[in-house]
């Protein structure tokens, strides 16, 4: 393992990290996979090291493949999350990090409401630091596990055609998913009401389209974001139902995609809202699939900021 | 009895009186002289000011020192004390204090701080509305008689179009203008920077420019039917210079500022999250500099207001959405100024004494500061060549929330003279002990 390919200490987000680093962290995390499923007790380990998962946001999935990721390589896994933490105390983000780091943690994964909190914890600790969601920013494990698992079923994403269905104005999974997949080649285009998918997004080099049939026609994936309707139901678009009829996801579009194609989805999922409840539960759907690659991606993570960390120190 | 002054060598920029050259100047009892004896020539303050200019004091109309309430972030003595520093005689302080400035109790208040405790001249300004909440209108004309030069919301615009009417009529009978921040707070909610492209990438809620031009619009069509004066601060957007041009070539009595800042910074100087460029309205982007650039040659934008909002290290140490939005501004915007309009953008220094000194009083309806025979020596003395070097420790605000600092900008005050005494001198204050 040429463990050069490699040097960060964090990992913010995906927009700073080169093609050959996420090939890198591919590589890795597909002999975790394998590794994984062989039961192979060989992995490499981070025995002895504390993983602390600070989780000031909900989560379910997140936080359980860090968890399982760090476990499997056999670190010791705390997780705070917002009640039980200092920070409703009034405590800042600053004194819980340095707290931590003082406890002897050796890696902090966070997920946090606001934009580059990851970043700023970063500058604040001096070991290393995992975004698991930071705001509507970036969620770049949640971005490396949707391309390990479309590259698993359709090789080179150079030149494939990629749909992004929903929430994209909010939504960080969105962010993560355009960088990684512009840098691996793949031509992305973003759909959704044009309140949630506003032409701007251009910049970042994607195809905004608020025509469903035109943005899954031929697409060699669609992966779906959830509509976060406890947040902006009343202001970004009419109602659910509306959403539903407009832009959800049933058979009759799902044709429109190319034959073969796969149906994603970050969860939780709103059944029936943006997706047909049949539809998530088809053979087209590697929506279970991604949850587990989430634990291979996440040890790769892990494991590579963590080599990298001491390599710097020594 | 003060001290003469002898400024000796300088080059007198007086707008006021079209004058522009190498003279010596001489102040005594507080006032512009003539001459000065042997004997008052052989015990005057002599400040040596070849190659430095000698101007009119300057006048910042928007800044906050938070006293009443924020002593931990500023008070009348520490922002005086930048204030002088940064070449400014006189400034308007913002009724957003603790009490707010909504009774002419807080205004007394303030006003016994000011004598105690400051060495330039600070106006008090009073609230538009009761408690600065934008429901009922505050008690203008008491405000008035104890004291106040402006009314204004202070960085906060009144929502309610009606009450905002009235208001203005209100304030005109008492002849205050109306100072107001332009801002939708529906269109800006949540935000914490400019909306565009930045924003989108970083993550962070966006505050539109339609939110500047809308409340830009309805003070100009306010003005327009009331004949009330309104000035609009902090102007950040193009469209909005666009819509006050049109407004003055029409007569509407508007005025309007910008700041050093937002004619300095653009948005992508946040892709670091750092809360120091944190600011409202947020700095936005490249085509509107070039707009307020031309807007303040033109006229269109009358002054620079510096916006000067201290907030204290541990305030803004915190994740980039949950962080106050102000910058520090006093002791910076000289030499942006200069670097910005003066250096880059060929504006000359006699445009520049304009921007900073008599174009904010004509917005007050003030006389505006000269240095003529009989006229008081409000004044300042730099050297616009010399680099001034801005790190926490040369900055005299007791906050150091500048996004300026560890840098290095044109423009060193040497001396600035309060009524006839000098309060600021080499980078010390001869009035005060401490």
């Amino acid at each position: 393992m040429n463990l050069n390919r490699w040097k960060r200490k964090d990992l913010f987000g995906i927009e700073v990290l080169e093609r050959d680093e996420l090939e890198f962290i591919f590589e890795i995390a597909s002999d975790f996979r394998a590794k994984m499923d062989a039961k192979d007790k060989s992995l490499p380990s981070l025995e002895g090291q504390s993983v602390v998962n600070l989780f000031m946001e909900p989560s379910t999935r997140t936080r359980v493949a860090f968890e399982m990721a760090a476990t499997r390589l056999q670190a010791d896994v705390i997780t705070i999350s917002q009640g039980a933490s200092s920070l409703v105390k009034g405590e800042t983000l600053r004194d819980t990090a340095m707290n931590i780091q003082a406890l002897g943690a050796d890696i902090i994964v966070i997920r946090h409401s606001s934009a580059g909190s990851a970043k700023y914890l970063s500058k604040i600790v001096d070991i290393p630091v995992i975004n698991a969601g930071d705001g509507a920013h970036e969620h770049p494990t949640q971005a490396l596990l949707d391309c390990f698992t479309l590259k698993k079923h359709l090789g080179d994403l150079n030149g494939k055609k990629v749909t992004i269905l929903g929430d994209i104005l909010f939504s960080r999974v969105a962010r993560s998913n355009i960088w990684a997949l512009r840098k691996l080649g793949a031509d992305v285009t973003i759909a959704g009401p044009a309140t949630l998918v506003p032409k701007s997004f251009e910049t970042m080099g994607v195809t905004v389209c608020h025509k469903l049939e035109e943005a899954l026609y031929g697409a060699d994936a669609v992966i779906l974001l959830r509509i976060q309707h406890e947040r902006q139901t009343s202001t970004h678009f009419p109602s659910l139902g509306e959403y539903t009829s407009m832009f959800g996801l049933n058979e009759k579009r799902a044709s429109y995609l190319k034959k073969g194609a796969l149906i994603m989805h970050p969860g939780p999922l709103n059944r029936g809202v943006e997706i047909d409840s049949s539809l998530a539960d088809s053979g087209r759907s590697v929506i279970l699939e991604q949850v587990t690659n989430g634990i291979a991606v996440r040890m790769a993570a892990l494991y590579l900021c963590s080599i990298a960390n001491k390599n710097s120190t020594f | 009895m003060k001290k003469p002054i002898w400024i000796q060598g300088g080059t007198i920029i007086d707008p006021i009186n079209n004058r522009e050259e190498v003279a010596d100047l001489y102040v005594n009892d507080g006032r512009i002289v003539e001459n000065l004896s042997t004997e008052q020539k052989e015990k005057a303050f002599i400040i040596e000011a070849q190659d430095k200019i000698v101007s009119p004091g300057f006048i910042d109309i928007n800044v906050s020192f938070c006293e009443p309430g924020g002593s931990h972030r500023e008070g009348i003595r520490s922002g005086s004390k930048a204030a002088a520093a940064g070449g400014f005689t006189c400034v308007v302080a913002m009724p957003n204090t603790n009490p707010p400035c909504d009774t002419a109790g807080t205004i007394q208040f303030i006003k016994d701080a000011v004598e105690r405790e400051s060495i330039i001249k600070i106006m008090p300004s009073g609230c538009l509305t009761k408690a600065r909440e934008g429901e009922f209108l505050a008690s203008m004309g008491s405000l008035k008689k104890a004291g106040i030069c402006a009314v204004t919301d202070s960085g906060r615009s009144l929502q309610n179009n009606a009450l905002m009417e009235r208001a203005a009529e209100y304030a005109k009978m008492f002849d205050l203008v109306v100072l107001d921040p332009c801002i939708d707070d529906n269109l800006t909610e949540g935000s914490s920077m400019n909306h565009g492209p930045t924003a989108l990438k970083l993550g962070l809620r966006g505050s539109p420019r339609a939110a500047e031009d809308i409340m830009v619009s309805r003070n100009v069509i306010l003005s327009t039917y009331s004949e009330a004066r309104i000035h609009l601060q902090s102007i950040s957007s193009a469209y909005s210079v666009e819509i006050i041009r049109r407004a003055k070539q029409r007569g509407v009595k508007i005025t309007a500022d910008t700041t050093p800042h937002h004619i300095f910074f653009t948005d992508d100087c946040i892709e670091g999250y750092d809360t120091r460029y944190k600011t409202n309205p947020p700095i936005r982007e490249k085509s509107d500099i070039e707009a307020l650039l031309e807007g303040l040659k033109d006229g269109t934008i009358d002054c620079i207001a510096s916006n000067h909002r201290p907030y204290t290290r541990d305030e803004k140490d915190i994740e980039f959405d949950l962080a106050p939005a102000g910058i520090i501004g006093l002791e910076t915007a000289l030499p942006v100024v200069l670097d910005k309009l003066h250096f880059k953008n060929a504006f000359s220094l006699t445009e520049v004494v304009n921007l900073l000194s008599i174009m904010p009083s004509k917005v007050l309806n003030m006389k505006p500061p000269e240095l003529s025979i009989g006229s008081e020596a409000d004044l300042t003395v730099f050297d616009p060549n010399a680099q001034k070097s801005i790190t926490e420790e040369t900055l005299f605000s007791k906050s150091k929330n500048s996004p300026w600092l560890k840098s290095s900008l044109p423009g060193v005050v040497e001396a600035t003279c309060v009524s006839g005494e000098v309060v600021f001198y080499k980078g010390k204050f001869p009035t005060v002990s401490i």
